[in-house]
């Protein structure tokens, strides 16, 4: 065996820690080793050159790089390696900077000994590493889409523009999703009536597009390029083949439920259509309010006034099932319940709303079209108070983080209150002012000298209701004063949340979510639009908030990456998956215990544990359960592990 | 039920009717409060300094007679003695080795170990005795009194020490609730009334008092509760001048949350002390029926 | 205040030893001002307590002539309502604190009457002087 052993510097991330001469002289001892070399970058073009230039002068046939964590670079170094003919799988790499140099910045000393057993264990492993040639699977080339808002819209056009087939999954009855609530959009304010709508249509009318409105993913199974997938789609009690969207039925229902879509602002009907440009432009019956459905009897005037016979109160829920090679989830986010701040008496004050509501109350389309008034007693507020930041920013109480799109949409708010109220004064309360998009900060600019708003510095600090105003108690840092403003509206930005559900669906989908909810991407920086499990992509705000313009661009990218996977018929999968001995195999079960993601099952006429290779991810846990070592994963086989350790543990 | 009780300075002397009706009503409920046989001032501000441990002996000295008498939880009556023995004790808790320095300034003393709790009266009613229990006891329900709770700063903050909820909180409107009162509702109930500022910038504590007992008024309130001696006197003692300097200003009789107790209880009107009182309550109690 | 602040000589000794003191990691503050926005106090103030912070931050110990600290009453509600959880009440401690061990006092005992001394209840005399005075 010819080992040639790469250490690379990373800058001064590994080399301003660790002694690489120490490293180099220590390596080149160690049996099998024939080569030992070091170079500032070896991920960059000329450090892989050299690793290329060395396999053929020395004739190597093992490669260990020392360096960052595998997942950065391993597939760079494999084939960079496979390039000059090393069977890739014959490179490893040995994480002296994640495992070495950073976690011990202070001790260069032990660091450098951790490092060398670090390089030693990986050299062992290499050289009884076997040369493999990747798994070939078919492919299923088409596509779901989980959500119709903006995200899942984008995406959905996407692919079904390139040819593949999409089924777009939206929960409620219309797609369209928080971008269709808006009033008009910053910075250039266009209403989505104009800009969104039309794409809406798009998909309706989309030959490669189906769109199951009113439904839910309820289970998936199989894997990259062989998903099955069961869609709920739930009961509407109207015949949609048939309805024509008429809306004569929520005319005559008698029943009144606050408006999801007006986010409370206004009411609905039992029967309702959720907005004029809803996509498909069908009614729905809410059986949670219907009068008959509820009762099992009686009403049913919608049934009566129907022109086209739609209503059917006997529809059931019914599961469908249909397979696709990858899927987008686009389920994009939530506001925080304003009745949270209750320092600021949200939920407690009818004129305490959050800005979604104040966005359906500016829209033209809206429930008052586009006449700003404020819900307690329809008055026209002449004080308005916006304040950015609530429960954002807030690790001691709400959440940490910045919810990034609050100071662009609360100067829109402000300007736009400005138009329809002339004689009305906007106060802002704001820490920073973030606007970090193109004509974002010209945009702001812009609403400070039209809509000739106060801005004032400092976050606020309660709300309370006194001789019939909003008493707003703040401060402006600026000028070092306490800050007390009686207000006829406050207008809370509140934090964006995750949407309602993501962390069951992401259960189904085997994704993982991040401690809020948002969906956890492969890697922020250089996978931000795939999750961990192969075949599943984030489009949009789901992954985290982010604006209208940011989430055209992700859902784009999101079906990129679903049709570059499903270009071809066949995908190639990593062959570093578990193996049975079938001498040793008891059939014990405790494999296909361990397994998640269901690739083990015991062969019922052998009782031998059978692995089905394209679901296995390789992740090893049925090797740990194995009581006798039956059961192995390519290239990471017991006998290969135990020399690795017994490198590490030596004194 | 025996609890060791830690009385403090105030419910010995200036204050000394608010555990007379503590006393008074705890027994109607079964609940003997077990004064402990020493104890010594608790500092009445707990010392905020990281490296300051002198002034956490004395509460230790409480917490260590305390253990004595059987018990593992100290009830206090008063916000700033609960506050301030409270703090302190997390302080040792969090930090074994000032313990450690603490016990060692008391040579004498066994070595405490950090096991006490300490809970402020209104704990106890609530989460040991039960409102609902003490809604049985009620004789002559406080109907039609319109009160406003007032909580102060120290049973709420900081969060580490807080009684109940530090935005909303609702342990004395329950409780006068159950014993039939009315509840207004006032947003500056968490306000501070100027505490110890009442010496050297009295003015500046006078002017809390009067945004306080305007903000309850101008809700309809007939009298404020407590449950702090110093609220208490800083709310009573600063509205006279207010009489004088704002026209129109409406007094307000301030009651601590123990005389309330012992009056719905329908006990003897000699343990509530109302004589003590700057503001007279005797008009207000009189129009409804109560005394 | 007036003034440019010069900020070569932001004076780390006195940054360290408000931290040493209160326990409180004054870096972490970004200026939001709910602090002073939640004081009940602050129209007495001469600086708002989040300046209070900053010349902190900054470590300008001009801020031990501050008014601030000394018309904090540590109600706590600027602790309670910092989104970072740092605790200015304890800031607040510290600065009086690091004063009142140079042996100045805030209050002059004496120079309370004794008709007053009688009528104040003992709660009200013992935390004054616990915060304002170098002997108790």
């Amino acid at each position: 065996m010819r080992v040639g052993v790469f250490v690379c510097h990373c800058g001064r991330n590994i080399a301003g820690t660790l002694n690489i001469e120490k490293i180099k002289e220590e390596v080149a001892k160690h049996s099998g080793v024939v080569h030992v070399e070091d170079y500032i970058f070896m991920c960059s073009d000329p450090g892989q050159k050299l690793i290329r230039d060395r396999i053929k002068e020395k004739n190597l046939d093992a490669v260990v790089v020392s360096a960052c964590s595998p997942s950065l670079h391993e597939k760079t170094f494999r084939n960079n390696a496979a390039s000059v003919g090393l069977n890739p799988y014959k490179v490893e790499i040995a994480n002296i900077r994640e495992w070495a140099s950073w976690p011990h910045e202070g001790k260069p000393e032990e660091a450098t000994e951790k490092a060398i057993k670090i390089i030693k264990a990986t050299v062992e492993k290499v050289k009884s590493n076997i040369p493999l040639e990747p798994l070939s699977v078919p492919v299923t080339r088409k596509v779901l889409v989980i959500g119709g808002g903006i995200a899942g819209i984008q995406a959905s056009l996407d692919i079904a523009n390139a040819g593949l087939e999409v089924y777009l999954v939206e929960k409620k009855p219309s797609i369209g999703g928080k971008m269709a609530q808006f009033s008009e959009t910053f910075p250039t304010l266009d209403c989505p009536q104009c800009i969104e709508t039309p794409k809406m249509t798009e998909v309706a009318n989309h030959p490669n597009i189906h769109l199951y409105a009113y439904s839910e993913v309820v289970d998936v199974s199989g894997f990259v390029g062989n998903f099955k997938v069961k869609v709920k789609r739930k009961a509407t009690y109207v015949d949609w083949n048939k309805c024509t969207g008429c809306s004569e039925c929520a005319k005559v229902c008698p029943v009144k439920v606050s408006s999801e879509y007006d986010v409370g602002v206004s009411q609905r009907k039992a029967i309702y259509i959720m907005f004029p440009q809803a996509v498909p432009n069908k009614a729905t019956i809410d059986p949670e309010h219907c009068l008959r459905l509820v009762y099992g009897k009686g009403c049913g005037l919608c049934a009566k006034t129907c022109p086209a016979g739609a209503i059917n109160f006997e529809q059931k829920e019914k599961i469908e099932e249909i397979d696709v090679g990858a899927i987008i989830v686009a389920t994009g986010f939530d506001v925080m319940d304003p009745s949270l701040l209750t320092e600021y008496g949200g939920g407690k004050y009818k004129d305490v709303i959050s800005a979604l509501q104040f966005e359906r109350i500016l829209a033209p389309s809206g429930p008052t079209g586009g006449k700003v008034v404020r819900p307690s007693d329809g008055k026209e507020p002449k004080t308005v108070v916006f304040v950015q930041c609530a429960g954002s920013r807030d690790p001691e109480h709400y959440m940490p983080y910045c919810s990034k799109v609050c100071c662009m949409y609360t100067a829109k708010q402000a300007l736009l209150y400005k138009h329809a109220v002339p004689n009305g004064h906007a106060y802002v309360f704001y820490i920073d002012v973030r606007t970090d998009g193109k004509g974002y900060e010209e945009f702001y600019e812009r609403v400070l000298r039209e809509a000739e708003a106060t801005y004032l510095r400092g976050k606020v600090a309660e709300i309370y209701k006194e001789d019939g105003k909003l008493k707003v108690l703040g401060v402006d840092t600026l000028t070092g004063k306490g800050v007390e403003i009686n207000a006829d509206l406050v207008v809370l930005a509140t934090a964006a949340v995750p949407s309602e559900g993501i962390k069951e669906l992401a259960k189904v989908l085997r994704i993982q979510t991040d401690e809020y909810g948002w969906l956890k991407e492969a890697h922020l920086k250089l996978r931000p639009l795939e999750t961990a499990t192969s075949g599943i992509f984030i489009a949009g705000a789901a992954q985290f908030i982010r604006d209208i313009t940011d989430t055209v661009s992700h859902a784009s990218g999101a079906a990129a990456k679903a049709l570059s996977l499903l270009s071809r018929n066949r995908i190639e999968r990593e062959p570093l998956v578990a193996e049975v001995n079938e001498e040793i195999c008891s059939g014990c079960g405790n494999c296909v215990e361990a397994c998640t993601y269901q690739a083990i099952k015991i062969d019922p006429e052998t009782n031998i544990a059978k692995i089905n290779t394209a679901l296995c991810e390789g992740c090893g846990a049925c090797q740990a359960s194995c009581p006798s070592a039956a059961i192995q994963l390519t290239n990471s086989y017991k006998k290969q592990l135990f020399e690795m350790i017994s490198i590490l543990a030596k004194e | 039920m025996r609890v060791p009780y830690f009385p403090g300075c105030s419910l010995k002397d200036f204050a000394d009717n608010f555990e007379k009706s503590a006393f008074a009503s705890a027994s109607v409920l079964g609940v003997e409060l077990v004064e402990l046989p020493e104890w010594y001032c608790c500092g009445v501000v707990a010392p905020l300094e990281e490296d300051e441990l002198i002034r956490k002996v004395a509460p230790a000295r409480n917490f260590l007679r305390t253990k004595e008498l059987g018990g593992n939880k100290l009830v206090t009556l008063c916000s700033m003695c609960y506050n301030t023995l409270k703090l302190t004790n997390l302080y040792m808790k969090k930090n074994p080795d000032k313990l450690e320095r603490i016990n060692s300034f008391m040579d004498e003393e066994e070595n405490y170990d950090g096991t006490v709790e300490v809970i402020h009266f209104l704990e106890l009613l609530r989460d040991i005795v039960g409102f609902e229990k003490m809604r049985e006891k009620v004789k002559k329900p406080l109907k039609g009194l319109k009160v406003a709770p007032y909580y102060g700063c120290l049973l709420l903050r900081p969060k580490e020490v807080a009684i109940d909820s530090l935005e909303k909180p609702t342990v004395m409107e329950d409780l006068l609730k159950s014993l039939g009162a009315e509840i207004v509702n006032s947003p500056l109930k968490k306000t501070c009334c100027g505490s110890y500022q009442v010496i050297n910038n009295k003015e500046v504590a006078s002017k809390l008092v009067y945004k306080i007992i305007t903000a309850v008024t101008k809700r309809g309130g007939e009298a404020v509760v407590t449950s702090c001696p110093l609220c208490h006197y800083n709310l009573d003692s600063l509205q006279k001048d207010l009489s004088d300097k704002y026209p129109g200003y409406k007094e307000v009789p301030v009651f601590y949350f123990t005389q309330l107790m012992a009056l719905a209880f329908g006990l003897e009107e000699e343990v509530l002390g109302l004589e003590k009182h700057e503001v007279n309550p005797l008009n207000l109690l009189k129009s409804k029926g109560l005394i | 205040m007036k003034g440019s602040l010069i900020l070569k000589k932001v004076n780390s000794e006195f940054i360290r030893k408000i931290v040493e003191v209160s326990g409180v990691n004054v870096f972490a503050c970004y200026q939001c001002g709910r602090c002073s926005a939640s004081c009940p106090l602050v129209e007495e103030m001469d600086i708002l307590p989040n300046q209070m912070v900053r010349l902190v931050q900054l470590g300008n110990e001009e801020v031990l002539n501050t008014a601030t600290p000394w018309i904090c009453a540590t109600c706590f509600s600027c602790t309670a309502r910092c989104p970072l959880g740092i605790d200015i009440a304890k800031l607040a401690e510290a600065l009086r604190s690091i004063s009142l061990r140079k042996n100045i006092d805030k209050v002059k005992i004496n120079q309370i009457s004794f008709g007053e001394l009688m009528k104040l209840p003992q709660i009200a005399l013992v935390s004054n002087f616990r915060k304002n005075t170098s002997v108790s």
